[in-house]
């Protein structure tokens, strides 16, 4: 799917639904793990669903994404399964990583989605590595790199946009600047008012797009990946966006106030677009409430599957440490 | 610069404080007896520090000395490796132990090094902490234990404090301490509670903790495997089998005597530890016994019980299988015994 959200029927029921599968699948998650039903610990991106749908929307089938912490949304965006992701935070083994990775590592590389990521900006060099690789085998692919505003703090940011810069690599870096880094805000955590504004260091464009506009999102992305895949390097595209809940479970607040969780919570990115279709008539209130009732009876379904599958084994916990020669 | 600077056995006043409450005792008195200590780390101001530790501190001390950083591992510790070297006591705060990785140049190459590099001229007092161990579902990229890597690098010392008591006594010999010091401390142990002295009751670095003593076997653990070893030993003594608990405390530098004595007494050892066996710290353990005259008094082969050579994986089924769980360290035990 690389039409534009509002291009066509099709792609804006494509995108709406992806944004409701990414909200829903994270309601569900929220509430199992509220009940006790699930371990570990959750980073959830609640109110950043139209970065993970328009960044992925712009990228074909066979281009990659690397993702994050945060990165339940963008694993859908590429088109994973949903029941194999609820059933790998369910600790099952027909999960994505067999019970092995949870939420934090949720991958489905079948789909292009090279991993998520438990170290910030972990996946950066890695997404350089990848457009690499297509580079040298002379394939078109482009990879889509997504990270948080507080993963731009990290060397490693640094280091893989400065070589994707000068080897001009094919790599689309996307910060979804949702304002913190866990409590560290953007204004204390940089003396540089944008994160675009840190491209420049690096001598590649950088653009900052209303990362709660879908559409938005998507053409910003669409001219990074177009300028990627004929070969003159990469951008940084900062999507500003937020994030309604804590950073994880154990985040009391303390650092934002109500007010503004609840600005941003009117801001909402699906039913905003959900406005846009309706005003441009290009879906009707009826096609909406369909698409909402599929996302929302996928989802049960997600659930009820994955919690009927045999849970992972510990007698085969040595099998995947090494890949058998 | 200090106040007080009492190293004798804590005072057991009974007052019973979380691992983590320790921790933060001794940072504030540390901060109010010395204006040069101070701490540096992601989120342990407003927020209080990812496991809570720093709680209060900033309202206390102030942005200032409780200082938010960036996420920016490896310019927070090399910071601090520049403070400690123009005459601060830094504090670092890393969020889980595995994020030290980033971190590893400064640790490594610069602040275990820069004492020695500069014959002697030079001290890099700095401190570091941050939680190992898995058991909390956080999976492979921050369940880690790895102390060895740090106890392998001559120039850090390295402590592993077991209980509340030690929690608080170790951190504060090690901010006392001229050289740069790795706490690794456990994320399960945080919420436990023991009895920790008011008074800054200093546990000096480098001597082991006989914490029960025995004679039929000698299990030496780290971190949470002290409680879990001290468990067993409960249960063992119902089976008749009486066995001391060694807590080295610091791996690097090791105070082996105390094990060496108590395994030549007892004739029996079971070596225990979180991180997966191969190249761990256990095996040096191992080594000093098997090359001191201990050896000429085992009664049985040196055994070893250790996380699965594995990463830690997410499902808590998983998790639990992979590193030694209380019936593990009994059941290795009892073996030991049958066999010898
Ligand atoms: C190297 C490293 N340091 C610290 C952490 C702990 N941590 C996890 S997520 C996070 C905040 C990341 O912020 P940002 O990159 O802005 O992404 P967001 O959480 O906002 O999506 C922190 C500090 C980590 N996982 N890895």
């Amino acid at each position: 799917m690389t039409d534009a959200p509002m291009a066509t029927a099709e792609a804006a029921r494509h995108a709406l639904h992806t944004m409701w599968s990414i909200r829903r699948f994270e309601e569900a998650v929220d509430d199992l793990f509220a009940r006790g039903l699930m371990h570990g610990t959750m980073h959830l991106s609640i109110g950043q669903e139209a970065s993970a749908t328009g960044v992925c929307m712009a990228l074909r089938p066979d281009d990659a994404i690397t993702s994050t912490h945060r990165g339940h949304g963008h694993c859908i965006g590429k088109g994973a399964d949903l029941t194999r992701m609820m059933a790998e935070l369910l600790a099952k083994e027909t999960g994505y990583c067999r019970g092995r990775g949870g939420s934090m590592h949720i991958a489905d590389v079948a789909t292009g989605n090279l991993g998520a990521n438990g170290i910030v900006a972990g996946g950066i060099p890695i997404a350089t590595g990848a457009a690499l690789a297509y580079r040298m085998r002379g394939e078109d692919r482009v990879v889509a790199c997504f990270f948080g505003d507080g993963a731009t703090n990290e060397g490693a940011f640094h280091e893989a946009v400065n070589l994707a810069a000068i080897w001009k690599l094919p790599v689309v870096f996307v910060c979804e600047n949702n304002k913190y880094g866990m409590s560290f805000s953007t204004e204390k955590s940089m003396a540089v008012e944008n994160i675009a504004d840190r491209a420049a260091a690096y001598g590649i464009p950088g653009v900052t797009v209303d990362g709660n506009d879908v559409s938005a999102v998507y053409e910003a992305t669409r001219t990074a990946v177009d300028r990627a895949r004929a070969g003159e390097g990469p951008t940084l595209v900062e999507n500003l966006t937020y994030r309604w809940k804590g950073h994880s479970k154990s985040d009391k607040n303390l650092y934002r106030t109500k007010e503004e969780i609840s600005e941003w919570r009117a801001l909402d990115p699906i039913l905003r677009f959900e406005h846009d279709l309706k005003e441009s008539g290009l879906l009707s209130e009826e096609d909406i409430q369909g698409i909402r009732t599929q996302a929302m009876e996928e989802m049960r379904d997600a659930v009820r599957t994955a919690n009927s599958a045999p849970d992972a084994d510990p007698s085969d916990l040595l099998d995947a440490v090494f890949a058998p020669v | 610069m200090t106040s007080t600077q009492t190293t004798s056995a804590p005072t057991d006043t009974g007052r019973e404080i979380t691992y983590s409450e320790a921790i933060r005792e001794a940072i504030g008195q540390a901060m109010e007896a010395d204006e040069r200590v101070f701490m540096l780390g992601e989120d342990i101001g407003i927020y209080g520090g990812a496991f809570g530790v720093s709680g209060d501190l900033y309202h206390r001390f102030g942005a200032e000395r409780i200082r938010d950083t960036p996420i920016s591992e490896l310019g927070i510790v090399g910071a601090a490796v520049g403070a400690a070297l123009a005459g601060m006591r830094p504090i670092v705060e890393i969020q889980f132990s595995d994020f030290t990785n980033q971190a590893m140049d400064q640790i490594v190459n610069q602040a275990a090094k820069i004492h020695f590099m500069l014959g002697g001229a030079a001290t890099v007092p700095m401190v570091l902490r941050a939680p190992l161990g898995s058991g909390t579902g956080a999976a492979a990229q921050h369940s880690q234990s790895l102390e060895a890597w740090f106890a392998h690098v001559p120039g850090l010392k390295v402590v592993m404090p077991s209980s509340a008591a030690d929690a608080k006594g170790l951190l504060l010999s090690a901010i006392d301490d001229p050289n740069p010091v790795i706490v690794l401390e456990h994320k399960l142990l945080y919420r436990t509670s023991g009895p920790v002295p008011e008074e800054a009751v200093r546990v000096p670095l480098g001597k082991t903790n006989v914490v029960r003593r025995g004679s039929d076997l000698t299990i030496v653990a780290t971190g949470v495997m002290v409680s879990r070893s001290l468990e067993a030993a409960g249960i063992l003594a119902d089976e008749g089998v009486d066995v001391s608990v060694i807590d080295p405390r610091t791996l690097s530098p090791l105070d082996d005597a105390p094990i060496l004595e108590d395994v030549g007494r007892t004739g029996r050892v079971l070596l225990v530890q979180e991180a997966p066996g191969h190249g761990g710290f256990t095996a040096e353990i191992a080594a000093r016994i098997t090359e001191s005259p201990t050896i000429y008094r085992l009664l049985a082969p040196v055994k070893r019980l250790s996380g699965l050579n594995a990463p830690i994986p997410y499902a808590p089924q998983l998790e639990t299988a992979s590193v030694p769980q209380v019936a593990d360290i009994v059941d290795q035990a009892l073996t030991i015994m049958k066999e010898s």
